[in-house]
């Protein structure tokens, strides 16, 4: 198209035009000036919001879990370790062809369909340059036989993790528990920001009783990550404090010299040192390897241990409630002296029977034919029957309740670990409240001799029997003394030596109920003469037999007779040396039979393994 | 006009040169940081900006005369391209939009940012201003064939582009108040319309400006993490490469659409002003070109371009602080990318032509 256009309408175009466009500048302008003042409010107004956003963004906080403490035997024995535990672990963005390369995998190492059902609903979870575990707990074969294998697998890797382990396995059990996997009912009494990077606790036992101490302080770490979240660069590093390391109490030789005592049996040892309360050993069986329970234990394996009959997972040392037996005549002895409803020369004529007044009913002794004329002395050394029930008579429920009261029975030790057992101090006011029954006297002479409804626990025995040995003290018993720094290797003292002191003590009185308790081990009378035989040092004990069920009026009670379920509970307490108490030990036996054939052998043998050196050193 | 300097022999504004080196110098820094330090990308860039300066000095050369000559040409060959593409474009990013020559893929409905203001400059200036009403509504004809093909690829950012080019042109022309209101109604009105019309991600990107917190990790996440990399860049920024928002990956599209957050965050306000500063002084000289262009088709052409050329930056800018949806447009001469680049170049050899043959003329 030709251009031509007249002159004056060039001019008024180039008027409109010129309008136009100036009206378009101003228009520009103000955008210009819009776009400004939306860039004044978002980079200065709202510039501390926004930093704040972008730190969000691409700065995260991740936990470093700090290193769990390691728990020694006082004699420097490891008893709980953290050991690598290997997993085999993928990468899902470098794995191209899943199926493929599970299948491959499987002909290396067994993969379980569970194992694989879990590993495909994490890889869901998790982000795709994060490793997923595909099997927990390879053995050494498999780590070795996957190594060999491993440039096959870029996106596969064996990973080592610090998994808790306990050399001893079931020797240590009841003494250090376990840790296990953190679930629902720890978070509500864990400091949760303090495990946020952790996935173990302790769960019971030591274990659980120091576990702020072992676990240590959760550490930081700042990271710079992108959006997909993959760590680009460490900005900042608080490191982790680890857990510190325990000593404890505990003597590990004796400890498995007393496991090793009752293997096969069922039974539960503890050993005490009375100047101070430290538990030298602490033995339950059967026990149970605790390892089991770190990674989750299987449901067949916990529920056969949940339903045996033996109660593997019972602490019987805290837990077990026996009748104490005869094992009580020692403490019974002092309440009557401290009453003084008997002095110590005081006798009786014992026939091998008793009868209250006006009652025909029989109460034997344990010896048909009778021991004769019998003192506090005899009757502690030959443990004779009749003259206890005599003197509980005389003592009446009351006084022997509040005098067996004295000696922390029917109470908690408080040691440091839970789930210790109350036992039971029978009184009227408890037999109205529990049973609505009134209190008959022969049951004040079946206390008497450690029978019937009184029950103790192997450790409450135990703490009395060390306050016979160190003249009238009740040391709170303990299993754990102090604690070691990882790092500076500073030690910490974990408590104090706490102890009562008896307020019936007297010298005398005591003095009396020591020398019977040496004569029932080296006396010709003594009940336990046998375990006393040829001992390079001299120790004082008491036997007892603590009855399962009830023997009719008529019957005599024969151990052949009897199933292993129904015969006597055997028990000794006993301490050593005599004269220089080192060592207070309470042995039971359960369905052991008599006290003095299953149980005092037992104290003989850990008294001989502990005072080896002192013994030997003294001549 | 003897002593004519060598700029002059060459038909190059210098004005317009200075700025545009300036911008594309200020891109190719900003490639390099939001492209990963990539130095390949960088260099690749230049080429093509260098082969597009050689095409905007070309096309320098030619006379506005010409220029006019050939719009209804340019125009309906540019539709058939668009013609063609429809049913034999290449597929990209779920749109088709490429021509597949063999050498380099090539989008059509680029080369109609210069054709339709072309035409429209070419069609108006046949009678004098302002034009009649037959004329307004036959150019409203021609501007919307090519914006609707565009618009069906879809490329809605294009098509934007490409309507602004055509209807500034006519805005220029001195078409009636009246009527501009009028179209505007209709605009609105017909809006629901056009709503019902749009692909699934066009809606999304709508309902997403309306309100981007409402989906944070989905289709608002561009706007928020844009707007974080601007807002944290405070005024001075974080400084050249230490952008955390683009060097961690959080902002999409960092060295195309995007680039503009980047540079916010890694220059602060400072940088910005300098950038904005810089554009405006290309569209002051720009408009400057239309006013003292000496035939109609030359200042509608200039005035047609250059508001092209500001939409441009305002809809990136808008989009990029979140005040306009997301729409597909870069940040001109500074986003990665060769077709947009060598369009732009074009029309400036186009105002750098107006710019200069206008003095021979005169002479």
């Amino acid at each position: 198209m030709p251009v031509k256009f007249a002159f004056k309408d060039s001019v008024e175009e180039t008027r409109l035009v010129k309008k136009r466009v100036l009206i378009a500048g101003i228009a520009i302008s103000f955008l210009i000036v819009f776009l400004l003042l939306r860039l004044i409010y978002l980079q200065i107004m709202q510039h501390d919001h926004f930093i704040t956003l972008s730190q969000n963004n691409r700065v995260k906080v991740v936990p470093i879990p700090p290193i769990r403490g390691l728990i020694y035997s006082r004699d420097g024995v490891l008893l709980a370790e953290n050991q690598p535990a290997f997993s085999l672990e993928v990468i899902p963005e470098k794995v191209t062809d899943l199926d493929a390369l599970l299948s491959e995998i499987s002909t290396i190492v067994m993969i379980e369909e569970d194992d694989i059902r879990r590993f495909r609903k994490a890889i869901k979870e998790k982000r795709r340059f994060e490793s997923v575990p595909l099997k927990y707990n390879l053995d050494e074969a498999e780590v070795a036989r996957f190594s060999v294998d491993n440039h096959r697998f870029p996106a596969v890797e064996v990973v080592a993790r610090p998994y808790r382990r306990y050399p001893l396995k079931d020797l240590t059990a009841h003494i250090l528990g376990y840790v296990g996997r953190i679930d629902e009912n720890d978070l509500e009494n864990l400091d949760v920001s303090n495990y946020l990077g952790s996935t173990h606790t302790g769960k019971i036992g030591i274990e659980k009783a120091y576990e702020k101490i072992l676990h240590g302080q959760v550490g930081h770490q700042q990271v710079e990550v992108n959006a997909q979240g993959r760590v680009i660069r460490v900005l900042e590093r608080t490191p982790p404090q680890p857990g510190k390391n325990i000593y404890l109490t505990i003597d590990a030789g004796l400890q498995k010299e007393a496991m090793d005592s009752l293997k096969g049996k069922r039974g539960a040892i503890v050993a005490m040192d009375p100047n101070n309360g430290d538990i030298l050993a602490l033995a339950s069986t059967p026990s149970y390897d605790p390892n089991l329970f770190v990674n989750g234990i299987d449901h067949l394996t916990y529920n056969k241990l949940l339903s045996s009959k033996d109660t593997p997972l019972v602490n019987r040392v805290l837990q077990g409630t026996y009748p104490p037996g005869s094992t009580i005549k020692p403490f019974m002895g002092l309440v009557a002296l401290s009453y003084s409803v008997r002095r110590p020369d005081d006798d009786i004529w014992c026939p091998g029977w008793y009868t209250l007044k006006g009652s025909s009913h029989l109460y034997r002794d344990w010896k048909k034919q009778g021991h004769g004329q019998v003192d506090l002395h005899y009757a502690i050394m030959q443990s004779c029957d009749v003259y206890y029930y005599d003197l509980a008579n005389d003592l009446g429920i009351d006084r022997l309740h509040d005098g067996l009261t004295y000696f922390g029975f029917g109470e908690k030790t408080g040691i440091d670990i839970g789930g210790e057992a109350v036992g039971l101090v029978p009184s009227p006011e408890w037999k109205r409240k529990v049973y609505n029954q009134p209190w008959f006297p022969g049951e004040t002479l079946i206390a008497g001799i450690g029978q019937g409804s009184l029950l103790i626990t192997p450790l409450q025995l135990v703490r009395a029997t060390a306050s016979l040995a160190n003249d009238g003290h009740l040391f709170a018993p303990h299993l754990a003394f102090e604690s070691a720094d990882q790092i500076s290797n500073n030690h910490d003292l974990l408590q104090s030596i706490q102890s009562e002191d008896i307020e019936i003590y007297n010298q005398m009185q005591w003095n009396t109920i020591k020398k019977a308790m040496v004569d029932v081990v080296h006396d010709e009378h003594g009940t336990a003469r046998g375990s006393g035989y040829n001992a390079k040092y001299m120790f004082a004990g008491k036997t007892g037999t603590a009855q399962v069920i009830a023997i009719a009026q008529d019957e005599e009670y024969k151990e052949d007779d009897v199933p292993e379920e129904f015969q006597d509970h055997a028990l000794f307490i006993a301490y050593a040396p005599a004269e220089k108490p080192m060592i207070a030990v309470v042995v039971v036996v359960e369905n052991g039979g008599s006290g003095s054939r299953s149980a005092a052998p037992v104290a003989r043998r850990l008294f001989d393994y502990y005072l080896k050196d002192t013994v030997k050193g003294s001549g | 006009m003897e002593d004519k300097s060598l700029a002059q022999k060459m038909h190059i504004d210098m004005h317009l040169l200075f700025g545009i080196l300036l911008l594309c110098g200020i891109g190719l820094i900003m490639i390099y940081s939001a492209g990963g330090q990539d130095i390949k990308l960088v260099l690749r860039q230049a080429v093509i900006m260098l082969i597009a300066l050689m095409l905007m000095i070309a096309v320098a050369q030619i006379n506005p005369y010409q220029l006019q000559r050939w719009s209804i040409w340019f125009y309906l060959f540019s539709i058939i391209l668009l013609i063609i593409v429809l049913y034999a474009g290449h597929i990209g990013k779920g749109a088709q939009r490429w021509l597949n020559l063999g050498l380099f893929k090539f989008q059509p409905s680029e080369i109609m940012k210069l054709g339709v203001p072309m035409v429209i400059a070419w069609y108006i200036s046949g009678s004098s201003l302002p034009p009649a009403i037959m004329r307004v509504l036959t150019s409203c004809l021609m501007i919307m064939i090519p914006v609707l093909l565009i618009a069906k690829q879809p490329d809605l950012g294009t098509a934007l582009l490409v309507a602004t080019a055509g209807f500034a042109v006519l805005f220029i022309a001195g078409i009636s108040w009246r009527f501009i209101i009028s179209v505007m109604v209709i605009i609105a009105s017909a809006a629901p319309v056009l709503w019902h019309f749009m692909h699934d991600y066009q809606k999304r990107r709508v309902l997403t400006f309306l309100n981007p917190e409402q989906d944070p990790l989905g289709a608002g996440y561009h706007t928020i993490q844009s707007k974080i990399a601007i807002g944290s860049g405070g005024l001075f920024g974080k400084g050249w490469l230490n952008g955390t928002q683009s060097h961690l990956e959080f902002l999409p599209e960092r060295s195309t659409d995007f680039i503009f957050a980047v540079f916010s965050e890694e220059f602060g306000l400072m940088g910005v002003i300098l950038l904005l500063t810089a554009y405006s002084y290309i569209i002051a000289r720009g408009l400057l070109i239309a006013l003292n262009a000496q035939q109609t088709y030359g200042k509608l052409l200039a005035s047609g371009l250059i508001l092209t050329f500001f939409v441009y930056v305002f809809v990136n800018v808008g989009m990029v602080t979140g005040q306009l949806p997301v729409v597909g447009v870069p940040l001109p001469l500074i986003s990665h990318g060769g077709t947009s680049i060598v369009t732009l170049m074009l029309g400036f050899g186009i105002l750098m032509s107006i710019s200069t043959h206008r003095r021979m003329l005169s002479g």
